[in-house]
């Protein structure tokens, strides 16, 4: 709750979300619509006891944005993140990817969705621990690939994966298990990997809320330079004003609902 | 491509999976091991059976018999003439032997099984001339005792037999008969001692085993052959009265030696007279008896047929009982045993025959060797498979510990199957990993219970050795069982099937968990810590 945003954006009624692309930033005006909800919501039950998360989110993300979604913890950040990455279905409203409605599509459709169009990235890195940092970040190729259409390709997917790491600053990691991992070099790993399938989007959700603020520094650097180097979409959950007020636009989450948008000019 | 990778780290970093397949191992093993086992005894039986039986027998009900042999056989020719390669014809009648026992010098009393045989054909239809003990018997059987080397090639350790021990044996008998004379009284006491050794020593016969026993028992008593009632014209040391052939078991006991050894004591050898009572073909049959002389020892190693059987000349045991028939003149015999071709169907023979000697009219009894030996090999089979559906158990209880474990890794990598899922890995995915895993420990511990089982079975004979000496317990006693080793046969297709089931049992064990790990909820699995 900070109160540095409402004071810089205090002409933004919280009742009515205003999704204008007039003021966004220049770059942005004429950019198409990479992903858009509509009167999202969701609920989880707990026994007989139906505990309301969102009711009726809008949020709109057009392409080479950084969009930073804010708000208290447990207002719903990381569901709605999950929503949008078809990891999970909204009890009502739509979401639609480039156009595609995709709340409603099936499992195989979702999977191969997430596979190769939207990239993500968690708080907790979600490396798995049996493998390299190498083969963590060649995971999403592998899914996509049987054996011999993996096997053929393998050079190419591996030298992507290595330019990857190298991106990230990690090349000197290759052959490491998480474990044998700083934070900062885990969620490196985990960008690297999000990136290898070149996604149309990156949702991530606190990529730095477990880093040390040097680590989660190089960790934004990395981000920025991916959205304004390589013009990766992005939506990021966070709840550090100081990233916030990185993006190109900040969506404010409070009880359920879109309580403000912000936007950097 | 991942879930081949995933399987294969899962299961290197899991060495406590494997401990939960080494049950599956050890069935296997078992497994395998049981079945070479039993395969082999019952494959040893069927060899021993099929040799002493011939593969078809034609057995008249009555003991009397089955007039004209040389008409049946004509027939069966006629009929099945194709399949046959071999025909003999003999009389099986109850008989009691009645004979003198070397060691204690009594009387000793058995029933056996006297069969009249036909010594240029009987060896044809079965393995007959396999069994005995003398070399040349072996070649051909003629009834007449042979001078020494009796066991030569066969049984390393045999008293010495023979003329030699009937000449010794009747010269001494002479001396004491002699000295009782002389003493005018008869006294057992009297007897002097015999002055011949009962086995030679020196013979390639190797070390006696009577003697040994003699001395063990601190016995110096002699053998009383042909003694009871004195021949006038009977000179027992050059003459010898019809030859029989004798069950090993008629007249010997298996037992151990001070040291534990296995070894035969014989209460009468080739050489000696004994004396056989059989019903004559009167009505009511009266009892008749005769001398023979033991010519050989018959030793098939089925204690069954080594303490009944006693083998006589076909022609002599007609005359004795007079099987002839008053008005074709010929000699009736009472079964007529078959050897078929290699590769002839048994049963199709035998169907024939049957339709060509009806049991309403001829009343003979018309049996394959598998007929015979029917409830035996029934026995074995029976055996075998309930050891099999137990040993399955094992490994299917072994599941249940496969099922646990797996159960605690899938919980164990339930954020795994979260990551996977986000990244886009479908759910048939997810669960081909686990299965996978499952299907690669499966093939692991079967693998290995396979090598195991096979060198195991490879080797069964020195780890019974080893047992033995470490426990010093017999593992296999040869005098329970009349094998020396144990006989193993190794069927590859018994293998295929005992690793397929315990892969798939494996395999089962897995479907369970990777079903659960396939269902998890993405969002759930991310969450959980
Ligand atoms: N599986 C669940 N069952 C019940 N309640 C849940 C579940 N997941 C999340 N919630 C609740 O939903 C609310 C929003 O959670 P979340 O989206 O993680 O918030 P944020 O990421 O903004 O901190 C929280 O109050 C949380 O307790
Ligand atoms: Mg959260």
């Amino acid at each position: 709750m900070s109160s540095a945003f409402e004071l810089t954006y205090p002409n933004v009624p919280p009742e009515k979300p205003d999704h204008s692309q007039e003021t966004l930033h220049p770059r942005l005006l004429k950019s198409p619509v990479v992903l858009k909800a509509t009167g999202v919501t969701k609920s989880y039950r707990k026994g007989k006891v139906e505990i309301p998360v969102l009711n009726g989110v809008d949020i709109e993300v057009v392409e080479g944005e950084f969009q930073a979604i804010v708000g208290a913890s447990g207002s719903g950040k990381s569901t709605l993140l999950h929503l949008l990455a078809t990891l999970d279905r909204p009890d009502a409203g739509e979401i639609y990817f480039e156009d595609n409605r995709i709340d409603n599509l099936s499992a195989g459709s979702r999977d191969i969705l997430r596979n190769r169009y939207i990239g993500m990235i968690f708080q907790f890195y979600h490396l798995l621990p049996e493998l390299t940092a190498l083969e963590n970040v060649l995971m999403p190729v592998m899914i996509n690939h049987g054996v011999v259409s993996y096997m053929l390709r393998r050079r190419k997917f591996r030298k992507r994966a290595k330019e990857l790491l190298d991106l990230v600053g990690l090349s000197h990691r290759l052959k490491h298990r998480p474990r044998e991992l700083s934070g900062g070099e885990m969620q490196r790993v985990a960008i690297a990997r999000s990136l290898m399938a070149s996604p149309r989007l990156l949702l991530a959700d606190e990529p730095t809320g477990n880093l040390d603020r040097a680590a989660g520094e190089e960790i934004m650097e990395i981000i920025r330079e991916l959205n304004a180097a390589y013009d990766v979409t992005m939506v990021m959950v966070t709840h550090d004003p100081s990233i916030a007020a990185q993006a190109d636009r900040t969506v404010r989450l409070a009880e359920g609902r879109v309580e403000s948008v912000s936007i950097q000019s | 491509m991942y879930k081949i990778l995933l399987s294969w780290r899962y299961l290197k970093s899991r060495y406590i999976a494997l401990a939960s397949i080494v049950s599956v191992t050890l069935g296997v093993a078992t497994l395998i091991v049981v079945n070479s086992v039993m395969a082999g005894f019952s494959d040893e039986m069927h060899k021993r059976l099929h040799g002493i039986l011939s593969d078809i027998v034609i057995r008249s009900h009555d003991l009397n018999g089955l007039p004209d042999p040389q008409w049946h056989m004509d027939e069966i020719t006629r009929i099945a003439g194709n399949d046959i390669e071999a025909m003999t014809a003999a009389i099986q009648i109850p008989a009691m032997i009645n004979f003198r026992d070397n060691i204690q010098g009594q009387w000793i009393t058995q029933p056996i099984t006297l069969i009249g045989i036909d010594q240029s054909t009987y060896a044809q239809v079965s393995d007959f001339s396999e069994y005995l003990l003398h070399p040349e018997n072996r070649k051909q059987l003629d009834f007449l005792l042979k001078e020494k080397n009796y066991g030569l090639g066969k049984k390393d350790r045999f008293p010495l037999s023979g003329w030699v021990r009937r000449r010794a044996s009747s010269e001494w008998e002479r001396d004491a008969v002699d000295a009782q004379i002389g003493a005018d009284q008869i006294d057992a006491a009297d007897i002097p001692d015999s002055p011949f050794p009962l086995v030679d020593d020196s013979g390639v016969e190797g070390q006696g085993v009577t003697v040994d026993g003699l001395e063990d028992r601190g016995i110096s008593d002699v053998p009383f052959q042909g003694a009871a009632e004195p021949q006038i014209v009977f000179d027992p040391a050059t003459e010898q009265h019809t030859g029989i052939v004798l069950g090993i078991s008629i007249c010997s006991v298996r037992g151990r030696d001070a040291d534990g050894e296995v070894m035969d004591y014989f209460f009468a050898l080739p050489g000696d007279d004994v004396k056989v009572t059989f019903p004559n073909t009167g009505q009511p049959p009266k009892a008749l008896s005769d001398s023979f002389t033991i010519v050989d020892f018959y030793e098939s190693e089925m204690s069954e047929y080594d303490s009944s059987f006693a083998f006589v000349p076909l022609s002599r045991i007609q005359d004795l009982r007079g099987m002839v028939d008053v008005e074709s003149g010929t000699k009736s015999v009472s079964t007529i045993q078959l050897k078929l071709k290699e590769g002839a169907d048994l049963n199709a023979v035998r169907d024939k025959l049957q339709a060509r000697f009806p049991i309403q009219q001829f009343g003979y009894q018309i049996q394959t060797w598998r007929d015979m030996q029917g409830p035996l090999l029934a026995a074995v089979q029976l055996e075998t498979t309930i050891l099999n559906i137990l040993l399955f158990l094992i490994i299917a209880v072994a599941g249940f510990g496969i099922l646990a474990t797996f159960f605690m890794i899938v919980v164990e990598k339930t954020r795994d199957v979260g990551i996977l899922k986000s990244l886009g890995a479908p759910s048939g995915g997810v669960m081909s990993i686990f299965l996978g895993y499952g299907l690669s420990l499966g093939t692991v511990g079967s693998g290995v219970g396979l090598i195991l089982g096979l060198m195991f079975v490879d080797n069964i004979n020195t780890i019974a050795g080893w047992i033995e000496r470490v426990t010093g317990q017999e593992v296999f006693d040869p005098t329970v069982y009349y094998f020396n080793q144990i006989p193993v046969i190794v069927s590859p297709l018994t293998c295929v099937w005992v690793v397929l089931g315990a892969i798939g049992i494996a395999v089962v064990a897995s479907i369970l968990p990777a079903r659960k790990a396939a269902k998890l909820h993405p969002v759930e699995a991310l969450r959980y810590e």
